[in-house]
């Protein structure tokens, strides 16, 4: 994997999601992501930085342009230092939150990206990164 | 002040977001709207998204409030223009905005709305057109 390009914003109040997102935008627009899975990025982003800042009162995101086997892509890294997920399994369910919020939020983003992976630690906090190619695939 | 703007239009509210909503706009809309059908006895609330790119599940939630509220208040809610790749992403995140009315555009919206409440409205003289457009 080559990292073309990397950048990091920290998201600390509810006004730095819109900015953010536009941030997203930029990087998909880059490598002629269609706006169909811009769209779909866009969203499953603005999910996570919501989680972050309603769960963890914000964290840092690290943004990354990336190529692996000829195919670019966007990479997001989102990183708080929250109180963590005690059981991630239930936290991926369907239908399954602690917040007011749908419940969606976890499970729904991992649909719409085509990577998804998950790590916290009670009381350290919790990183979910995310990737999502040119061509959605 | 964080304000979109409500057009009142007969019994209708029309709302058109021209901008990415963040948290605070869309609280805030959500409470003008339910104030001002109370307010103006609004039978129907037009909300355009034409020029919206990303319907997250908070947004989703707003719209559903909305919707929801404005049934209680005797008010019904369509909401229009949604662009395509946001109806296929609220569905893969598992959003269907049940309990939403949808239209194409603005004038299919405004069909719909104009049938929902028809009937009441045939039996509310309050909202009779003007006099002279009525046969003498």
């Amino acid at each position: 994997m080559i990292q073309i390009s990397k950048d990091s914003m920290p998201i600390l109040r509810e006004q730095d999601v819109v900015p953010f997102r536009n941030r997203v935008r930029e990087l998909a627009t880059k490598i002629g992501m269609s706006l169909v899975n811009q769209t779909k990025l866009i969203t499953a982003a603005s999910e996570l930085v919501r989680n972050m800042l309603k769960y963890a009162n914000g964290g840092k995101v690290l943004l990354e342009l990336i190529s692996r086997n000829g195919q670019t892509g966007v990479r997001l890294t989102f990183e708080d230092q929250g109180p963590g997920i005690k059981d991630i399994d239930l936290a991926m369910k369907d239908g399954f939150s602690t917040g007011k919020s749908l419940g969606l939020g976890l499970p729904g983003t991992k649909r719409l990206v085509n990577e998804f992976s998950i790590k916290s630690v009670p009381g350290e906090g919790t990183t979910v990164t995310i990737t999502h190619w040119k061509n959605g695939r | 002040m964080d304000r979109i703007p409500i057009l009142k239009m007969g019994p209708f509210l029309l709302v058109t977001i021209q901008v990415d909503l963040y948290d605070r706009l869309a609280l805030n809309l959500e409470n003008d709207l339910i104030t001002m059908v109370s307010k103006t006895e609004a039978k129907g609330v037009l909300i355009d998204i034409s020029a919206v790119s990303i319907v997250d599940s908070f947004m989703g939630r707003i719209l559903g409030n909305i919707a929801s509220m404005s049934r209680i208040m005797d008010a019904e809610t369509v909401v229009v223009g949604m662009q395509p790749a946001v109806a296929i992403t609220l569905v893969e995140l598992g959003l269907t905005l049940q309990g939403v009315h949808t239209a194409l555009n603005v004038e299919k919206g405004m069909e719909l709305l104009q049938n929902k409440i028809g009937l009441n409205l045939l039996n509310q003289e309050e909202y009779q057109e003007p006099a002279d457009d009525t046969d003498l």
